[in-house]
């Protein structure tokens, strides 16, 4: 039983990472209706940031954290605009592979940058654990951040789309481009601002991850990035709630399957939880249905 | 040559170049001026372009994009592989060409299958998600194979007693048989011939560039065919407008799934001969990686172009390996290419400034949009 909970804890613990990123993932598809393929990748440089500053700057864990934000911040901004802006409005296709690009393009620049040698990690929130039945059950200081900061982020993106006032024109600019563009809004810097914003909840993430799973290099974001992904149209694409049920979710099945089916396949059911949502309801758990416009 | 119409002038053209190309490499073979790692480089090459080929019908004549293309180049290695060891040491077929084209064949087939059970729910879905799903399948795939334990029991002639009379005994051949086993290791005494993380060990080669150019040759023929049938212009309207070409009584899943599961047989048939050219093929040489790379072949030579898929299928191949010294550019290198020719062929911005710059390239610009 406590195997079982201990198990429970940490597929909460890493769905609360996916959730963090699949936000990032959900705000941005649901502004720019784009599948932005190099999220992954900025979640990598996010860690990377983070490791240079407590390891070779010796910064305190906040600072790095705060540094690794702003960075990635920068960055997101810099790729739309670079990379995405241009395409607003050509074809998906063309504008999914651009993005496939800008992940390749991340991660080959990590390589030459940080060396493909894997750099062990150093948890920056090693503040002890909390054990449980007599020890038992140990529930690492991370894991309970990682669930924190989750319930933190959530519930301030909530807060900040539905009472702010950029909030609102993310919101309009996801509903209706031209119609928002209208009322004043200015479209352009809506959509660099939920880059903005995702780029930094993915720094957060990045951290996060990389101190539960002390291994970095530059492919560590990219197969977190697909499955946040997943379970981002798991909950339903475009939808703040969902991508944190979806996360959650995901987590908790990947490392259920691989405690109790099969290690090799632990990906595996992750995918499959995703084609046979997709399969049952196209538009996720909590997706909107939209209707198809002749 | 009046009387041939420009798509017909143009698929010649195709041929052309490829059975040129062919001739110029045997003839440098048979000089022995080819050098030892280009030659190497042969097989790898027909693969690659039998892989960007099949990718471009579905990715720019049936415009979905299908991110898990190395996933049915998998199941075609590892079905050719597992044939191959089969044939040879229970049908006894030592013919290394007829042993490799039917591994093909069996490559194909069994990737056909997998297209179908892959193609049957993806289609359904559209754009992005369609995408992610293929790359959910192609992961899907490798994950599989990581477990996945073949092997071969040997075969052995056995006596049975006749039930009605015990002195006479009859002689019975039993062929070698297959053990497909999920997860558990394998009787040590049985020739494992597929061993799960570590791939298929062991492989005969017996590829050969002839045969690989007989593909591609086969490739051109079914896929030039099929887009100027009737079938192909069918895909290509639900491409440029689903809703129409449904009101126009096309019907939407088979077509589609015609051209889905064509590319998956075609792909399959390369991963045969792929496995077959390296005595060593691991689940992992099918990563995500592969399907991207085979992807940047289709887009740098132009998505829905047959011949372009070729010509960059051929130079991204040998360039890496001439490029040795700058390799830890290569990739880089690839990714700044591609954003960039993205960039310069769908933004308008972008294409307005280089017609201002260089009226000429107007022409060029207009057959970019029409591509």
């Amino acid at each position: 039983m406590t195997l079982f909970l201990s198990y429970l804890i940490n597929g909460i613990s890493l769905g609360s990472v996916y959730a963090i990123i699949a936000l990032g993932y959900t705000m941005v598809y649901g502004i720019a209706k784009m599948l932005n393929f190099a999220h992954g990748d900025v979640i990598m440089i996010g860690a990377y940031i983070s490791f240079c500053a407590t390891q070779y700057m010796g910064m305190p864990a906040i600072v790095s954290v705060l540094m690794a934000m702003a960075v990635c911040t920068v960055l997101g901004i810099v790729i739309e605009g670079l990379a995405y802006r241009p395409l607003r409005q050509a074809a998906s296709l063309a504008v999914l592979i651009t993005a496939i690009g800008v992940s390749y393009f991340l991660q080959n620049m990590a390589l030459l940058i940080w060396g493909a040698n894997p750099k062990s990690f150093s948890s920056v929130f090693d503040v002890g654990s909390i054990s449980l039945f007599s020890g038992k059950l140990l529930i690492s200081s991370e894991t309970i951040l990682t669930v924190l900061a989750n319930i933190v982020i959530m519930i301030a993106l909530t807060l900040f789309t539905g009472k702010t006032k950029i909030g609102k024109a993310m919101r309009a600019v996801s509903e209706d481009k031209g119609a928002a563009e209208l009322m004043g809004i200015n479209v352009n810097a809506t959509i660099s601002m939920t880059f903005a914003i995702g780029s930094a909840l993915a720094a957060i993430a990045g951290v996060l991850l990389c101190s539960a799973y002390p291994t970095l290099q530059p492919t560590t974001g990219s197969m977190p990035g697909i499955k946040a992904f997943t379970a981002a149209v798991f909950g339903g694409i475009g939808s703040i709630p969902g991508a944190m049920i979806g996360g959650l979710l995901l987590g908790v099945i990947e490392i259920l399957g691989k405690a109790y089916v099969s290690t090799e396949l632990g990906d595996a059911f992750v995918f499959a939880v995703l084609i046979v949502v997709l399969l049952v309801k196209p538009t996720g758990l909590l997706g909107k249905q939209v209707h198809e416009k002749v | 040559m009046k009387k041939l119409n420009k798509t017909t002038k143009s698929n010649f053209i195709t041929y052309a170049i490829v059975i040129l190309a062919f001739i110029i490499c045997q003839s440098l073979i048979s000089a022995g001026s080819m050098t030892r790692s280009l030659k190497g480089q042969l097989v790898p090459i027909c693969v690659y372009i039998v892989m960007a080929v099949s990718l471009n019908l579905t990715v720019g004549i049936s415009g979905e994009l299908s991110l898990g293309h190395a996933g049915f180049m998998s199941v075609g290695a590892f079905a050719g592989i597992v044939f191959s060891a089969w044939a040879q040491a229970a049908l006894g077929i030592e013919n290394t060409i007829v042993r490799l084209l039917l591994c093909m064949v069996i490559g194909g087939i069994f990737a056909g299958i997998a297209g179908v059970l892959i193609g049957i729910p993806v289609l359904r879905l559209r754009g992005d998600y369609l995408a992610i799903v293929t790359l959910a399948f192609g992961e899907i795939i490798r994950n599989v194979f990581n477990c996945l334990y073949i092997s071969l029991i040997p075969g052995s002639v056995q006596y049975v007693a006749d039930a009605a009379n015990p002195e006479v005994f009859t002689k019975t051949q039993v062929l070698d048989r297959l053990n497909i086993a999920f997860n558990t290791t394998p009787n040590a005494d049985w020739n494992i011939i597929v061993n799960g993380p570590a791939g298929a060990t062991g492989v005969t080669k017996i590829a050969t560039f002839t045969v690989g150019f007989a593909l591609i040759l086969f490739t051109l023929v079914v896929v030039l065919n099929l887009i100027n049938s009737r079938s192909g212009r069918a895909i290509m309207a639900i491409r440029d407008n689903r809703i129409a070409a449904e009101s126009m009584g096309i019907n939407v899943t088979k077509y589609k799934m015609m051209a889905f599961v064509t590319s998956a047989v075609l792909a399959g048939m390369a991963g045969a001969l792929y496995g077959l050219n390296y005595s060593t093929v691991t689940a992992s040489k099918f990563k995500f990686d592969t399907s991207i790379t085979v992807l940047v072949f289709v887009v740098l030579g132009g998505i829905g172009n047959i011949r372009g898929s070729i010509i960059a299928a051929t130079l991204l191949t040998v360039l890496p390996e001439m490029l040795r010294a700058f390799s830890d550019y290569r990739m880089l290198i690839y990714a700044i290419v591609l954003i960039v020719v993205m960039l310069a062929t769908n933004s308008p911005q972008i294409r307005q400034l280089v017609e201002r710059i260089i009226p000429k390239r107007r022409k060029a610009g207009k057959e970019g949009e029409a591509a």
